[in-house]
């Protein structure tokens, strides 16, 4: 049995930055990959605008991907490609991994550390309540996506689009180059889901049409989809009567939400955040389980590639830092209202490492303008902003330093108010 | 007045734009892009395009490319046509020219990913 100080499980951007992190602070490293290629998702995002925070470049996703690719591969770094983990539990004080793949078949490899960054999935249609019949031209956003970027296949060539997340907006307009007429992007929420610049240059652009507060209600077609009915939802987004409407149409895209994949962290019984679906980590990542890291998009639903990274980097300095002194925890609840946030990540200080650069990332539950966000160690401020407005869809990052004597054991809380004074500045 | 929304980053400010004689008046922008992007955007609007290339190699079948600047928002649809037109029968280095000056926009069409490399993961 072969045995590695980190393993990382999943080769795309969280893993890449973790497997580097890792590897620079002397570990031997492994970064395990079920596809054949390095890059995950990226390598069919070829749509520019990633890299803008890290590299200050617009590059396409593939494009990305290259630059951590080149130093893994540059490290030497070992990887293991087509191989997927089937099991995973506690051995001593580290780690077992069972593997498959074609050349080994079973095998065992041991760990000190994991580092878990396996992404996340999209939310499927038996996953949104759409009634009718079964027909084939139903496709998530990402399918779409990989059938058009990677093989060259287009769906369809009548496509409404349900729900406004990024991915739908990209492929509305990826699927307008190539030919296929978008009838329109349909929301049940009042608020688009996918950043303003998307609306503009995806949907503007082509002048397709946003119908907000509007649904699907029934999907029809034998073999293959032939039309769909759409309903304006009231606020309870509950369809309203009387407002139902068909549209003609060869294919429906889904874009409806992605959720962290945690199948190997709930193996390890690693305590699960019911807002991020992601693991409860600390600010160095590390899970319920000691010596368990997570980032990336297994750890919640990031918008940008490059916190994504960022997120690797800190889950593979923070492994090496628990394989070298072991990390002793004594952690610190950090405490939101659930009615003005939607979630924030980390979710505990460990206030006994020394790791007291913390970056916190939230997202705010409704949109809210002019709002202050402070965030409070007992009595002392340690962190406090005006915000000229707070989307869900837009991840806020926050980067404080934590002072040892402005650090008691407790609990921290972040809270947002309303600022009196308009015409902010930020 | 115009309103819009800058693209040049994900915060998407939301943008005023009025001109007095031949002087812009941008308002809202958080930072100096947003300035010129609207100034752009009213008088000669341009998009970058990301597509892909049919290949000659069967697991490979399309190769990603974009443009290596911006061409003009309504010439995108002749770019998409000269891209579509293209079959690629050996491989390529990202970053390599695959159209040169498209469309006459006196931009190129270059490889955003490596061939060579994809291949070899076969």
């Amino acid at each position: 049995m072969s045995n590695y100080d980190v393993i990382v499980l999943g080769g795309g951007p969280a893993g890449l930055a973790a497997a580097l992190a890792a590897s620079d602070n002397g570990m031997n490293t492994l970064i395990i990959e079920r596809e054949r290629r390095l890059g995950g998702i990226l390598k069919q995002c070829i749509h520019d605008g990633f890299g803008l925070v890290r590299f200050k470049e617009k590059l396409t996703g593939p494009e990305y991907a290259q630059r951590f690719i080149e130093q893994v591969q540059a490290r030497n770094i070992s990887v293991l490609m087509n191989t997927y983990v089937i099991q995973v539990g506690k051995n001593g004080a580290g780690f077992e991994l069972t593997m498959v793949n074609r050349q080994n078949g079973v095998e065992k490899m041991g760990a000190k550390a994991l580092i878990l960054a396996t992404g996340c999935r999209e939310r499927t249609a038996k996953q949104v309540f759409i009634n009718g019949t079964r027909p084939a031209g139903v496709y998530t956003a990402g399918t779409a996506q990989h059938l058009v970027n990677l093989e060259g296949y287009l769906p369809g060539k009548k496509c409404v689009i349900l729900g406004s997340g990024d991915i739908g907006l990209i492929m509305a307009r990826r699927l307008t180059l190539e030919g296929a007429q978008v009838l329109g992007v349909y929301e049940a929420k009042s608020t688009p889901s996918g950043l303003s610049r998307n609306i503009v240059q995806c949907l503007h652009d082509f002048h397709i049409p946003l119908h907000l507060s509007t649904t699907i209600t029934r999907v029809f077609g034998d073999d293959r989809v032939e039309a769909v009915e759409i309903a304006k939802v009231d606020e309870n987004m509950l369809p309203i009567k009387g407002t139902e409407q068909i549209i003609e149409c060869d294919t429906v895209i889904l874009s409806v939400g992605l959720i962290p994949e945690n199948e190997i962290a709930e193996m390890l019984g690693i305590k699960i955040d019911a807002a991020t679906k992601g693991p409860v980590v600390d600010q160095n990542f590390m899970t319920s389980v000691a010596g368990v890291f997570s980032c990336g998009n297994s750890l919640h639903v990031n918008d940008l590639v490059d916190y994504v990274s960022e997120s690797g980097e800190i889950a593979g300095d923070s492994a090496a830092q628990y394989v070298r002194e072991n990390l002793s925890r004594e952690l610190v609840d950090i405490q939101i209202d659930n009615q003005d946030f939607l979630y924030v990540v980390p979710q505990h200080i460990n206030i006994n490492t020394s790791n007291k650069k913390v970056i916190l990332y939230f997202r705010s539950r409704e949109v809210r303008e002019n709002m202050r966000v402070t965030i409070r160690s007992g009595d002392n401020i340690l962190f406090s902003r005006k915000y000229v407005i707070l989307r869900p869809p837009e991840m806020e990052r926050v980067p404080l330093e934590l002072k040892g004597d402005l650090i008691s054991s407790r609990p921290i809380e972040i809270t947002m108010e309303p600022v009196k004074d308009k015409g902010v500045a930020l | 007045m115009k309103n819009l929304i800058c693209i040049e980053c994900p915060i998407g400010c939301s943008l005023q734009a009025e001109k007095t004689g031949e002087q812009w008046d941008i308002k809202g922008n958080r930072c100096r892009k947003g300035e010129q992007f609207a100034i752009n955007e009213l008088t000669d609007p341009r998009r970058s395009v990301c597509s892909t290339v049919r290949t000659i190699y069967k697991e490979v079948p399309r190769l990603p490319v974009r443009t290596n600047g911006e061409v003009p928002l309504q010439a995108i649809f002749e770019v998409m046509e000269q891209i579509n037109a293209v079959t690629l029968d050996h491989p390529v280095h990202i970053g390599e020219i695959i159209i040169e000056n498209v469309s006459n926009t006196g931009i190129n069409v270059v490889a955003t990913s490596d061939l060579y490399c994809l291949l070899e993961a076969n």
